[in-house]
Parts: C-alpha cells; sequence; structure tokens
C-alpha cells in the first residue's frame, strides 16, 4: 500500500506546461529518490506535494496521500497536514529559520499549531526531538550562532516533530560540507527506519542518490523518463538520458602526461591571520589563523587539485595566491617574483596567472558586452593594446573555448551558465596565462555540462603547456582532472602526493574520513548504446 | 512602460513646460500690483483668479514653478555630485579609518533636518533662494551617500570585481568601469524621489519664509500670503497648494515606475 | 549587548560634541563680529561694548566654546538679547508645546502606518492594496502645512469641532491635547503615508524569504506566517526610519504651529532671526539637535533589543 501516490501529475505555469504525466509511488520505510539536472521539475514536483506552488500554477491529475487528493484539498485542511502528516526540508539551511526566534520556539511551533499542548510541554518535546537528530546544543539558540549543517538538523527536526508519515527533501545536503553531508543523510535513514516514514529526497547527486534511495526516478524536462528500483537502474539503464546521465557523473577525463618541471608557483610558510571583534572592551582582539604555515609548490604544466571543506582557509589561499590579500609570514612567489609588493599587486606576476570563479551568474558585469568581458585581462600587460590585436586576441580565445567570434558581439544574460563558464575561461586564456586557478569552477554546473568542461579543460592542456589549481569540494571531479592532489584542513596541508596514490591510499586520518564519507557511485560499466 | 510611469512623467513634465515657458512669457507681469484687481475668482481674464494684491495667480503659478524646480534641481546636483562620489569612495575603502569618517559624517548630518540647516544659514546669511538650495542640498548628501554605499558594498563582492581586481585593475577605475553603471539606474530613481523632496522642502521653507524672497514668486510663499484669505477667497490657497501636490505626485509615480522596471531582483514568484 | 550600547553610546557622545561645534563656528565664528552683526550698522558704541562683554567675546574662541558647553550642562544657555530673559526660561515654555506635539504626531503616524501598511502588503494587488498605495501616493506628495490649512478649513471653520490656533496651556490636560489634536494630524498624515510605503515594501521583501516558506511548510496558515514570522523581521528596518521621522517631525511641527498659532520653539525661533538674536537661534538649534540625536540613540538600542544577532556575535 503506497503512502503517497503521484498520478499522471502535470503543472503549468501561466503558459508555460512544466510537468507532464509524472507518476510516482513512495511507500512506509522506503526512500525514493527524484534527480535530474536543473530545470528538470524536480522541485516543482516537491513543492506540489506540500501544494506550495507558486502563485499562477495550474495542476492536472492526483497526488494521493493515502486516501486524500492533495490537489482537490481546500487550503485549511492542507495546512492542518503540513507539518503533521508531511513535513518538508528544503535546500539552503543558512536562509531557512526565522532569524529572531530562538531555534527551540520554532521546533515547537510545528507542536503548538498543530496540537492542543502547552508551550511547557511543547518546549520539552522540541528539545527532545533537537537531540534525536544529533544537536546538542541549547534551544534558546538563535540561528545565526549555528553552522550550516546544525541549521538543517533544526529543519529536519521543525519537519519531522509530529512524526509525519511523509518526509520530502529537496536537496537537503547540496549546500553541506562532505562530511557534514554524510552524517545528515545517516539521520534521515536512520528516521526513516524508526518513524516508518516515506521520504521523498530530490538530488542532482547521483552519488548520493546510488547511495540512499530505493528506488531511483530521473527527469528529463519535465518527464520522468526512467525509474526503477536502485539496484535494477543503475545495473539496466534503458532510457539514453539515465545512461548520459550516469556516464556524465562517471566521466573520466585524458589529461596529457605530465613531464615533470621546475617550479612555477611557490607558496612558502605562508600565514594568514585575521583580526576579530573585541569581546570585552579592554582586552586583547582575540585572532584567527586563516592559514598557518602552508606551503605548496606547483611546477610547469603540473595540474594540482586541493581540497578541503568550508572553513580549512582554501578561499584565503586562493586570494592570497591571486595577491588580493596580504599575508603575514612567508611569501608566494610566481616564477621567482612575488604576488603581492608593499600593498600592491606584481604586475609580472600577473601576467602569468588568471583565475575562473564559480558561480557563472556572478563572474561577469552584466553590462559589458562578451568581448569587452574577456579582453578585461589585457589591462594587465604594459604595452598600449592597439584595437585590432584586441579583436583577433578575443576571437581566438572564443575559438579556444568552444565558442564563434559572433558570440563577442552579444551580452552575457544571453548565455547558459555552461557556456558562461566557457567564457570565462576564455577570459581567463587570453593573455595566455602558465598558470589557471579554477575556483570550484565546475561546482554550479549540471552533470553533463561538467564533463563538457573538464573535456575543454583537458583539451587546453593538450593544446600548450597550461598548469592549474584546481579548487574544488567534489572529489570524484578532483580524482579525474588532477595529477597531484593536497587536502585542507584548518589551514594547514594535512596531505599532499600524487592524486591516484592520495585517493586509494589515505594516510592522514582527515584525507580517509573524507574520502570515506563522500558518497559513491556503484562500479558498474554504463554503456552509452550507440542509436 | 507602466500606466504610472507614464502618467507620472507627463504631470512632471507639464510643470517643468510651464517654467520653461515662464522664460518668454507670461500671461501678467507679476510685479505690476492692480489693487482694485484683487482675488478674483477665476474667469477668463485671468484663468486662476488673482491674489490679494491683484497679481494674476496663473502667472505666478508659472513663476513659482521656475523656483521650485531650480531650487530642487540644484539640491539634488549637490547632493549626486559629492554624494555619490562619497559613497563609492566609501565602499571601496569599507571597513577603513576613512569609511567610518564618512558614515559617521553621513549619521551627523541626519541629526540636522534641512529645516535647522536653513534655520542656521539664514541666521547668519539672511534669507534667499540660494541657502535653500544650499540647505536642501548639503541634507541630500548623506542621502545619495548612504545609499550608494549600500547597494556599492554587495557588489565589490561579486566575482566580476575580483576578477576585475586579479586583472590589477585599481579600485578608482573598478568603482568607474563596474561599480557605478550598475548602480546607475537606483541613483536616477534615488534622485527623482529627492528632486520632489526638494520640491516639498523649498515650498516649506519659502512659506515660512527662509526661502526665496519676494518678489521672486514660489509656491510656498504664495501659500503662506493666502493663509488669512482662506475663508474669504480659497482659490488663493489652493491653487499653489494643488500645484505642489500634483508636481510631487508626477515625480514620485515616475520614480516608482523607473523603480519597478529598473528592479533587478527576480520576482520570486511565491506562493 | 553591553559592548554594542557602549560603542553607540560612544558614538552619541562624539556626535554631540561635533554637533556642538559645527553649531558654535557656525553662529560665533562665520558671522565675524557676532556683536554687531546682531545690533546692525548703526548700533552705538557703548552698546556693542556692553554686548561684547555680555557674550564673553573678548575671551579667546575655545574658553567661549567651553563656557558654552558647560553652561549648557548647567541648565545656563545665556540671556536673550531681545527679551532680556533667561533663554532656558523661553525655552523651557515653548518646548511644552513642540515636544509633546512631535511625539503625538508620531504615535499617530505609526498607528496609523503600520495596520495599512501590512494590510496591504498581506493583501497584495487586491484592491485594499491598490486603495491603500493610492491613499499613500497622494499622502505623500501634500505638503504638511497646506494639510493643515484645509484642516483648518474644514474642521475648525467650518465643523467648528477644533478651534483654528492657540494653546490653552496644560493646567487641563484635555484641553492641551485637543488644541493639539489638528496640528498633529496634519504633521502625522504624510510621514504615515511615507512610512506605509516603507512598511509594505520592508513586509513584502520578508514574504520572499526562504523562513517564511519553512513556516508554511510546517503547517502555518498565510496570515500566522504573516503575524509571527514576517511582521517581527519587517518592523527591524523600519526601526530606523522612524528616528529619521522624529526629526523630521519636530522640524515640520516648526513650520505646523505658524498655522496654528502655537507658543512653541517655532515662533521663538522665527522671531529670533528676524531680530537677529544669535544667542537663541544658537541655543535652540542645539536643543533639537541635541533631542534628534538621543531620539536616535534610544532607536539603535531598541533594535539591539529586537534583533538578536546584533546582540551575540559568536
Amino acid at each position: 500500500m503506497s503512502l503517497l501516490s503521484i498520478e499522471h501529475l502535470s503543472l503549468s505555469i501561466g503558459d508555460t506546461k512544466i510537468l507532464h504525466d509524472v507518476s510516482i509511488d513512495v511507500c512506509p520505510g522506503e526512500i525514493v529518490a527524484i534527480t535530474g539536472e536543473s530545470g528538470s521539475g524536480k522541485s516543482l514536483t516537491a513543492l506540489a506535494v506540500m501544494a506550495l506552488l507558486p502563485r499562477g500554477s495550474v495542476t492536472d491529475g492526483h497526488i494521493f496521500l493515502e486516501n486524500t487528493d492533495i490537489l482537490r484539498t481546500s487550503e485549511r485542511d492542507l495546512c492542518r497536514m503540513r507539518g503533521c502528516s508531511m513535513g518538508m526540508v528544503f535546500q539552503e539551511p543558512m536562509t531557512a529559520l526565522n532569524p529572531v526566534q530562538t531555534i527551540g520556539d520554532q521546533v515547537a511551533e510545528t507542536i503548538i499549531i498543530h496540537e492542543k499542548t502547552s508551550k511547557l510541554d511543547a518546549n520539552i518535546r522540541a528539545t527532545a526531538m533537537l537531540r534525536r537528530v544529533g544537536l546538542n546544543v541549547n534551544p534558546s539558540r538563535y540561528p545565526h550562532e549555528l553552522s550550516g549543517g546544525q541549521r538543517q538538523r533544526v529543519v529536519i527536526a521543525m519537519a519531522i516533530a509530529l512524526r509525519p508519515k511523509l518526509l520530502i527533501a529537496d536537496e537537503p545536503t547540496t549546500a553541506l560540507d562532505v562530511t557534514t553531508q554524510a552524517t545528515i543523510l545517516e539521520l534521515l535513514k536512520d528516521l526513516v527506519t524508526e518513524f516508518d516514514m516515506g521520504l521523498l529526497i530530490i538530488t542532482h547527486d547521483l552519488a548520493v542518490v546510488a547511495e540512499i534511495a530505493n528506488k531511483i526516478a530521473v527527469m528529463q524536462e519535465g518527464h520522468i523518463v526512467e525509474a526503477a528500483a536502485t539496484y535494477d537502474l543503475l545495473h539496466n539503464m534503458r532510457h539514453p538520458y539515465t545512461k548520459s546521465l550516469f556516464n556524465a557523473a562517471t566521466h573520466k577525463v585524458i589529461l596529457p602526461e605530465y613531464i615533470p618541471a621546475p617550479p612555477l608557483l611557490s607558496v612558502e610558510s605562508v600565514t594568514r591571520t585575521y583580526n576579530l571583534p573585541r569581546v570585552t572592551v579592554f582586552g586583547s582582539r582575540p585572532t584567527f589563523q586563516a592559514l598557518a604555515g602552508v606551503s605548496f609548490h606547483i611546477s610547469h604544466g603540473e595540474r594540482v587539485g586541493l581540497v578541503g571543506e568550508s572553513g580549512c582557509g582554501k578561499s584565503t589561499l586562493t586570494r592570497a595566491i591571486l595577491g588580493l590579500e596580504e599575508v603575514q609570514e612567508g611569501q608566494i612567489l610566481l616564477d621567482g617574483q612575488p604576488v603581492f609588493t608593499k600593498k600592491s599587486l606584481n604586475l609580472p606576476a600577473r601576467r602569468k596567472m588568471q583565475v575562473v570563479f564559480q558561480d557563472p551568474y556572478s563572474s561577469f558585469n552584466p553590462r559589458h558586452r562578451v568581448d569587452r568581458l574577456i579582453a578585461e585581462p589585457l589591462h594587465v600587460l604594459n604595452n598600449s593594446i592597439v584595437g585590432k590585436y584586441i579583436e583577433k586576441a578575443v576571437s581566438k580565445s572564443l575559438e579556444d573555448v568552444g565558442l564563434t567570434p559572433e558570440d563577442g558581439t552579444k551580452y552575457i544574460h544571453e548565455f547558459s551558465g555552461g557556456q558562461r563558464q566557457r567564457i570565462a575561461i576564455a577570459r581567463a586564456l587570453i593573455i595566455e596565462p602558465e598558470l589557471i586557478i579554477f575556483d570550484e569552477a565546475v561546482s554550479a554546473l549540471d552533470v553533463s555540462i561538467r564533463a563538457q568542461v573538464l573535456d575543454l579543460i583537458a583539451g587546453l592542456c593538450r593544446k600548450r603547456q597550461l598548469a592549474y589549481l584546481f579548487i574544488s569540494h567534489d572529489l570524484s571531479v578532483v580524482r579525474t582532472i588532477t595529477d597531484r592532489v593536497m587536502v585542507m584542513q584548518s589551514g594547514k596541508i594535512v596531505e599532499q602526493g600524487d592524486t591516484e596514490q592520495v585517493f586509494s591510499n589515505p594516510q592522514h586520518a582527515y584525507t580517509q574520513k573524507l574520502i570515506a564519507a563522500a558518497p559513491k557511485l556503484p562500479e558498474v560499466t554504463y554503456n552509452v548504446e550507440v542509436i | 512602460m507602466s500606466r504610472g510611469l507614464v502618467i507620472g512623467a507627463f504631470l512632471t513634465l507639464f510643470f517643468v513646460a510651464l517654467a520653461c515657458v515662464s522664460f518668454l512669457w507670461v500671461p501678467y507681469d507679476i510685479e505690476t500690483l492692480q489693487i482694485s484687481n484683487k482675488l478674483k475668482t477665476p474667469n477668463l481674464n485671468h484663468w486662476l483668479g488673482t491674489d490679494h494684491f491683484g497679481r494674476d495667480v496663473l502667472s505666478m503659478v508659472m513663476m513659482g514653478a521656475r523656483t521650485s524646480i531650480a531650487v530642487a534641481l540644484l539640491a539634488v546636483g549637490i547632493g549626486m555630485a559629492i554624494g555619490v562620489p562619497l559613497g563609492l569612495f566609501s565602499a571601496a575603502r569599507r571597513g577603513s579609518f576613512l569609511d567610518e569618517i564618512i558614515m559617521r559624517g553621513n549619521d551627523l548630518i541626519f541629526a540636522f533636518p534641512s529645516l535647522v540647516i536653513a534655520i542656521l544659514i539664514t541666521a547668519v546669511f539672511g534669507a534667499s533662494a540660494v541657502n535653500a538650495i544650499v540647505a536642501i542640498g548639503i541634507f541630500n548628501i548623506p542621502v545619495f551617500a548612504r545609499l550608494t554605499r549600500a547597494v556599492a558594498l554587495p557588489l565589490w563582492e561579486r566575482d566580476f570585481v575580483l576578477s576585475a581586481r586579479v586583472c590589477g585593475k585599481s579600485e578608482t577605475r573598478i568603482s568607474v568601469e563596474h561599480i557605478f553603471p550598475n548602480i546607475m539606474n537606483l541613483m536616477i530613481v534615488q534622485g527623482t524621489i529627492q528632486f520632489s523632496l526638494g520640491i516639498l522642502a523649498e515650498a516649506s521653507l519659502s512659506y515660512i519664509g527662509l526661502g526665496a524672497q519676494p518678489p521672486t514668486a514660489s509656491w510656498g510663499r504664495m501659500l503662506a500670503d493666502a493663509q488669512t484669505l482662506v475663508s474669504i477667497a480659497p482659490h488663493v490657497a489652493l491653487v499653489p497648494g494643488l500645484a505642489i501636490l500634483l508636481m510631487v505626485l508626477g515625480l514620485n509615480l515616475m520614480g516608482d515606475g523607473l523603480r519597478d522596471r529598473f528592479d533587478p531582483r527576480i520576482k520570486k514568484n511565491r506562493t | 549587548m553591553i559592548r554594542y550600547t557602549i560603542a553607540r553610546f560612544f558614538s552619541l557622545i562624539i556626535s554631540l560634541i561635533v554637533a556642538s561645534l559645527v553649531i558654535f563656528l557656525v553662529i560665533q565664528v562665520i558671522p565675524g563680529d557676532p556683536a554687531s552683526f546682531m545690533l546692525g550698522i548703526n548700533a552705538r558704541e557703548d552698546t556693542l561694548a556692553a554686548l561684547r562683554s555680555e557674550m564673553g567675546l573678548d575671551q579667546p574662541l575655545t574658553l567661549r566654546y567651553f563656557d558654552w558647553v558647560i553652561g549648557m550642562f548647567q541648565g545656563d544657555f545665556g540671556n536673550s538679547w531681545t527679551y532680556k530673559t533667561p533663554v532656558s526660561e523661553l525655552i523651557a515654555d515653548r518646548i511644552w508645546v513642540s515636544l509633546p506635539l512631535a511625539i503625538y504626531a508620531l504615535i499617530l503616524s505609526t498607528l496609523i502606518a503600520f495596520p495599512a501598511g501590512i494590510v496591504a502588503a498581506s493583501r497584495r494587488g487586491g484592491a485594499s492594496d491598490v486603495t491603500i498605495m493610492g491613499a499613500t501616493q497622494m499622502g505623500v506628495a501634500i505638503p504638511n502645512f497646506w494639510f493643515a490649512m484645509i484642516m483648518v478649513l474644514i474642521f475648525a471653520i467650518n465643523l467648528r469641532w477644533f478651534s483654528a490656533g492657540g494653546f490653552p496651556g496644560w493646567s487641563n490636560p484635555l484641553q492641551g491635547l485637543k488644541s493639539l489634536t489638528l496640528p498633529a494630524i496634519s504633521l502625522a498624515l504624510p510621514q504615515a503615508a511615507i512610512l506605509a510605503r516603507i512598511m509594505r515594501s520592508s513586509l513584502l521583501d520578508i514574504l520572499l524569504e526562504d523562513f517564511i516558506r519553512t513556516a508554511r511548510a510546517k503547517g502555518l496558515t498565510r496570515s500566522q506566517a504573516l503575524w509571527r514570522h514576517a511582521v517581527r523581521n519587517a518592523l527591524i528596518p523600519v526601526l530606523t526610519i522612524i528616528g529619521l521621522q522624529f526629526s523630521f517631525l519636530l522640524a515640520g511641527g516648526i513650520i505646523i504651529e505658524q498655522i496654528f498659532f502655537l507658543p512653541g520653539l517655532g515662533r521663538l525661533i522665527f522671531q529670533a532671526i528676524s531680530a537677529r538674536d544669535l544667542i537663541v537661534v544658537e541655543s535652540v538649534v542645539m536643543l533639537l539637535v541635541f533631542t534628534v540625536i538621543m531620539v536616535n540613540f534610544a532607536v539603535d538600542i531598541t533594535y539591539a533589543i529586537v534583533d538578536p544577532r546584533l546582540r551575540r556575535k559568536s
């Protein structure tokens, strides 16, 4: 007997048809995952179950939660069901909680609005629920005092406070670190077993899906293209989209061989300390060490990865290498020249280094044309650049990344996320740097686009000698695109070495923990049928 | 183009047109007094009637439009010319001592409402339209400085600015090339709003005698003169007030309409 | 919280010091010789000398400044040249009109604006929202002194519900309040319009936030989510505006007093300006600025009480 039964659900918002004939079942104690790329409609399906769709939504079909058709229930009754028979956990824990209310009150509120109990009783139950989700923090704390993982636990506590029959989780761990993600997924699995709940989890992360779900449904552009029990699906993929998706997720890039060369970037005993706001009026200011004696080097043509969780110092290190921040101790040299001299950037060093950022939507000034955006690094070259030279350089850059020179005349909003990252790479390439820093450059991209961009990077390595520092939280990506990898924790590099070596035989305890926590896609050969 | 924007633009342009026409021609010369003709209600000769000195109200409204617009415009000009660069500078040097000083300075000026500044200036220099411009202008400076800094600050954290810094561009260059073009729209909207506030402020100052002095016509002054005549000849009190109301309304509608047009936030469609 | 309060307090002190310096410099230094400025070109030498010694103009500038500041602490604001009475007496009488008027207007403004803004935001796009937005659009554009004139025309002259002006004193509190009512309404309404719009816009912004969606997912109805979560968060930015509003009300009140013949600070100041009585102008301006700075300080502290993020930074 299924707990949740979505039958032939269609959804239109305004004139656009978003969901087409979606059907999924969830049984008690079962974990069903809906996966797909952005725009596939997975989140809207989840919102439809909770009846929290945006204004102007028109639905067709049925959504049965036990015997109630959610699409035909009054708003008043739906309010009674939400939080009581069904709960939902969302993606962004940092903004999911009311900033001016204590976490205890927020959990207790779920109880108070559904049951007639005293405030005291609700508070006791709320505290118990917070303990149950593994949060050993005083309930009178406010959200801003908690980390992302802790806040997500509070959100879960709020959603399950009344032991709903169905829990929906929309990308619950996407915004969290790998180790935190592992514990939250464990928690969800526990709760499902203990409460005999059904869990509908939405995620784009195929490895998470493979590890946690009993049943998988793959969505593409509002359709469910394939749905089956996990083992069956992974071993017998039928739909070409499913196959291409899993292929892209396990895509291995072929890098040209690395020939040992002299060091290009030298980071020597770098320490960066921040001053924190004063705690007492007359005491000394506490300090925080973001980087504590970091040392490493990258040789010409060498491709090095950097992994670590939030707060480890990756971003501080990146900014220091780019010369955007000064360091208190140690030095950073690029081809023998320091990157930062006397409170300003060193231009000769600048010429050899460029950066590609994570967010394709904020890396560009929306008011400039693409050719102007790509040409910006030319500012760093000393000789005055003539117009025609700029045009040629821009065209070449665009072609190198698989776009056309005509694209230079457009504006950035006319391009998709994947194309924007290509433009970002074009911008990085235009001054022919020797070192590129990829700062989570593919993390915001869909799986299939990601594979293409990784191939592009590998292709660039084949054309010219290119060294890069590839920073990512996604261990599988780092594994395929780097020769050597460094693991960072609390401002220090705890392990570094040949990529394959580190991944197959990690030495440091933290590295072991990291690799163990990362969800893995099982080793199955995903064949792409040639049609 | 929303309805509000169109109506607002129309109203604003109407008064601007009145003011411009007044430079070339007014129905009657307002400096000659014709006491015999006083307090006539609107008729064919005088479309809006005459005041207690026999002056044609329509002519006075046209000349008054000049004063209001000139004062408000110059005051906004001062505010923007000084406030926006200050705000940009403050955002570029966020967290530094100079930034603190500029912010404190802003707060300080906010403690002095423009009326109080006008009082101070008038007490020492005497009343005039120039003093009104300075008083309102000074108060506009922290308004623009604060707004500019508030919208520029998050832009400095955006990746495209980081990218420009990596390319070696200076703070000034980044402020000009990247920051300013992205806040320009908001400045236009705020400028329109401050313009309307300037009209109101000018009217208040001339009402109490701290602004433009006679024989320069101003709407505020007209209302002050009309105060005692409210029951006898209401048109003399209603017309200038309506003029102020309509002009300010027009500017506000235009400002709101522009803001809706320029709002970069994707309007999230929530349940 | 303590650290925040102390920081704000230091800020307050510095603002007061700088403000007083500015006022002092403008009044005492810019006119050149304040004495001849006050008495005019035809003044006799002995009157000039008398005034100069009265004002202590023979002493060095810094000493005059400190004398003035210390004097204010002791309640001595100097003597008015035109009235020949201590300025403190002149102010004391009149502040009991101007300050209550500003507070009365602030209360009215808040009482009207908050419900209007909340209703408009909760019924966004509906008939009540459109009506409220239309009304506020008009309200924002109306010059308050003109509005006062119309109020006098309708309520005092035609309907005779209120007197057209004057202030009978506080001996009968109700009568005093009644005579301040029309002025307070004239002051309050345009400010209420501004406040209502800000309240609405702040609330609309909050309603788009993620935590409201979380509240709905817990089972709160739209209005429960609005009242229990949105309103309190929306109030926080609105609070700062109220501080600014108070300074506008105090200044606006000065103008409104003219229309209603209220014996407040306004009349005092304008008479002082025409009589070139710099001593009175200096003291009244200082007082006004002082009040505004204090109110802003109070708002800052309230801010910290309402928003826990400012209290404990971990």
